[in-house]
C-alpha cells in the first residue's frame, strides 16, 4: 500500500510541478504586482474607486449576463425541439449547430465582421429591403452577437442531454390535465432543464467575462474589462493596474463557476 | 408519433435561424477567401490570388501553430494521462482538490494567466521570446481537457479489477500501466488529443500576450489580417484556419456520438 502510494505520488509528480512552477507561482506573483507601485493594495480597490474601471466592470457584467440569458433561451428552444422530434437532418443541424463549438474568439470577431460589418450580409440584406445600411458590428452590440454565437454551441448539447432524461409521462400528464403548451413549458420542461441551466449558465457567463479575441478584433472603443487590462498593460504600460483587475476578473469568473457549481450538484467547467 | 402542427414547423424554423446564423457567415467567409472582389461579388470571379498570398506572407505561423500544437499535445499526454490514472486510483477529498485545482487555467481567463505567466518569467530573456513561453500557456490551458477525458473512461471501467487480475498474473507496475491501463483507456486518449490540438491550434487569449514578433501562431496572424489587410486576404486566411480546424471538430463529433454498447467481461 505504502508502495502504491508513493508510485502515485511519483506519477503526480512531473503535473504537480509544472503547475505549481507556472501557474500557482505566477498566480501569486501577479497578486503581489496587482499591489505594487504607488497603490500598493489599493490597486485592488480602484475596480470600484476608479470611474473607468467601475464603468466597464458594469458593463461587463451586463455583457456577460444578456449574453447568459439570450443563449440560455435560444439553446433551450432549439435543443429541446431537436432532442424531441427526430426527423431527417436532425443529426445534420445538431451537428452544424455544435460545429463552432472550438473557434477562437479573433475567428467569431470575423464572423461577426462578415454578418453585421461594413461588408457585411445584415447591411446588404437591409439595404435592399429599406435602403438604410445596418453596421453594428463595431459596438457593444456586435460584441454581444459574438458572445451568443461562441456560447450557443457550448450550451446546446448539456440541454439535450438534460433534456433526454426528462420523463415524457409528466408533460403528458400536464398535457391531459388540460395545460397550454406554455404552462407545460413554464412548470414541467424549464424547471427539469434548471441543473443545466445553471452548469452552462455559469460557463456562459464566465466564458464572457473573460472574451478577448472577440472585443480584439471589433476593436475600437468597447469599454469591457478585457480589453481594459489589455490597455492598461501595452499602451499605458501600467502593469500593476493591469494585475490588479486581471486578478479580481479571474477570482470573479472562478467564484462563479464553483458558486454553480455547489447550486447544480454536477460538474461545471467552462471551456475555451 | 404526434402528429406535426404548427408549433412543430415553428420550432423547426427557428433551429433553422439559429443554424443559419452560425454556419452563414462560415460559408461568406470562406467564398469571400475565393472572390476576386468581395464588393462586386461572386461574379467577378474565383480566384486561389488571395490564399497564394497568404501562403507567402503567413505560412510560418500556420507551421508553428501546428508545432506547438504537437508540442502540446506531447506534454499533456505525458503530463496528463498519469494525472488522471492517479485521479481515477484515489478517490478522497486530497485528489478531488487537486482536480479542482487542474482546472483553474480554464476558468481563469487567459488574459490573466498570460500576464501572471510575464510578470513572473518576462526576465528570463531566452524563455520569454521562444516559441516555448507560448507552448507552457497551451499546455497549460490544455491539460485539463486531457485529465477530464481520460479520467472519464478510467471510472467507466473496471480498472482494479483488470490491474489485480494483471499483478496476480505477476506483472509488475510498469506492465500494468503500459500494457492493461493504457489500451483501456485508448478512446480517452484519443478524445483528449483531437481536444488538445484543437484547442492549441486556435488559442489566442493567451497567445495574443506571450506571442513575439518573431512567433506568431495561426490566430495571432489572423488578428494581424483582421486589423490591417483587406477582407478578401482576411477571409482566405480564415479558410486556411478552418481546413486545419474543421476536420478536427468533425472528427471529435463522430467519436463522441453514443455507440452501441460493448460487451464487457462483468467480475462481480
Amino acid at each position: 500500500m505504502r508502495r502504491e502510494n508513493l508510485t502515485l505520488l511519483a506519477l503526480l509528480l512531473p503535473a504537480g510541478a509544472f503547475f505549481a512552477a507556472f501557474f500557482l507561482l505566477p498566480l501569486a506573483r501577479l497578486f503581489l504586482v496587482g499591489a505594487s507601485g504607488k497603490g500598493g493594495f489599493a490597486n485592488y480597490a480602484t475596480i470600484i474607486t476608479d470611474r473607468n474601471h467601475f464603468a466597464s466592470l458594469l458593463a461587463t457584467l451586463a455583457l456577460a449576463a444578456a449574453t447568459t440569458i439570450v443563449t440560455l433561451i435560444i439553446s433551450g428552444i432549439a435543443g429541446v425541439f431537436l432532442q424531441r422530434n427526430k426527423f431527417r437532418g436532425n443529426a445534420a443541424l445538431v451537428a452544424m449547430l455544435t460545429l463552432p463549438l472550438a473557434f477562437p474568439g479573433v475567428v467569431i470577431g470575423f464572423m461577426v465582421i462578415v454578418l453585421a460589418g461594413r461588408q457585411g450580409l445584415i447591411g446588404d440584406i437591409s439595404q435592399a429591403l429599406t435602403g438604410e445600411k445596418i453596421v453594428f458590428a463595431y459596438s457593444m452590440a456586435g460584441l454581444f452577437m459574438g458572445y451568443v454565437y461562441f456560447s450557443i454551441p457550448r450550451t446546446i448539447l448539456t440541454v439535450m442531454a438534460t433534456a433526454e432524461k426528462l420523463d415524457p409521462r409528466l408533460e403528458e400528464a400536464a398535457r391531459s390535465l388540460g395545460a397550454s403548451p406554455w404552462r407545460v413549458t413554464r412548470d414541467v420542461i424549464i424547471p427539469g432543464l434548471k441543473p443545466a441551466f445553471i452548469s452552462t449558465g455559469a460557463i456562459c457567463f464566465a466564458t464572457a467575462m473573460g472574451a478577448f479575441g472577440t472585443a480584439f478584433t471589433l476593436a475600437t472603443r468597447i469599454n469591457v474589462l478585457p480589453m481594459v487590462i489589455y490597455t492598461e498593460f501595452t499602451l499605458e504600460a501600467n502593469i500593476a493596474a493591469a494585475a490588479a483587475l486581471s486578478f479580481v476578473l479571474g477570482a470573479v469568473t472562478w467564484i462563479v463557476l464553483a458558486v454553480a457549481r455547489t447550486a447544480a450538484g454536477g460538474t461545471v467547467a467552462a471551456a475555451g | 408519433m404526434r402528429d406535426r402542427g404548427s408549433l412543430f414547423y415553428a420550432q423547426l424554423a427557428f433551429a433553422l435561424l439559429v443554424c443559419a446564423f452560425l454556419i452563414a457567415p462560415v460559408i461568406l467567409s470562406m467564398l469571400a477567401g475565393l472572390t476576386a472582389n468581395y464588393q462586386v461579388g461572386i461574379r467577378s470571379g474565383l480566384t486561389w490570388r488571395w490564399v497564394g498570398e497568404v501562403w507567402s506572407g503567413y505560412r510560418e505561423t500556420i507551421f508553428l501553430s501546428i508545432g506547438i500544437a504537437l508540442a502540446c499535445l506531447a506534454c499533456t499526454l505525458v503530463l496528463g494521462v498519469p494525472t488522471a490514472y492517479v485521479l481515477a486510483k484515489r478517490q478522497g477529498a486530497l485528489a478531488r482538490a487537486l482536480e479542482e485545482l487542474l482546472v483553474m487555467p480554464v476558468a481563469v481567463p487567459g488574459l490573466a494567466t498570460a500576464l501572471a505567466l510575464i510578470v513572473t518569467y518576462g526576465g528570463a530573456g531566452g524563455f520569454r521570446t521562444s516559441w516555448v513561453f507560448i507552448l507552457v500557456g497551451h499546455v497549460l490551458f490544455t491539460l485539463p481537457f486531457m485529465v477530464r477525458s481520460v479520467l472519464a473512461v478510467l471510472m467507466a471501467i473496471d480498472l482494479r479489477t483488470l490491474e489485480e487480475g494483471a499483478a496476480s498474473l505477476g506483472a509488475s507496475f510498469r506492465q500494468r500501466f503500459f500494457h492493461v491501463v493504457l489500451p483501456n483507456c485508448r478512446s480517452g486518449i484519443v478524445a483528449g488529443s483531437l481536444m488538445v490540438v484543437t484547442l492549441s491550434m486556435g488559442e489566442f487569449n493567451m497567445t495574443w500576450l506571450l506571442h513575439t514578433p518573431l512567433n506568431k501562431t495561426l490566430p495571432v496572424g489572423l488578428a494581424d489580417a483582421y486589423a490591417s489587410l483587406r477582407l478578401e486576404i482576411a477571409s482566405a486566411y480564415t479558410l486556411v484556419f478552418f481546413l486545419m480546424i474543421v476536420p478536427l471538430l468533425l472528427l471529435m463529433q463522430a467519436l463522441s456520438r453514443p455507440r452501441p454498447r460493448k460487451l464487457r467481461v462483468e467480475a462481480e
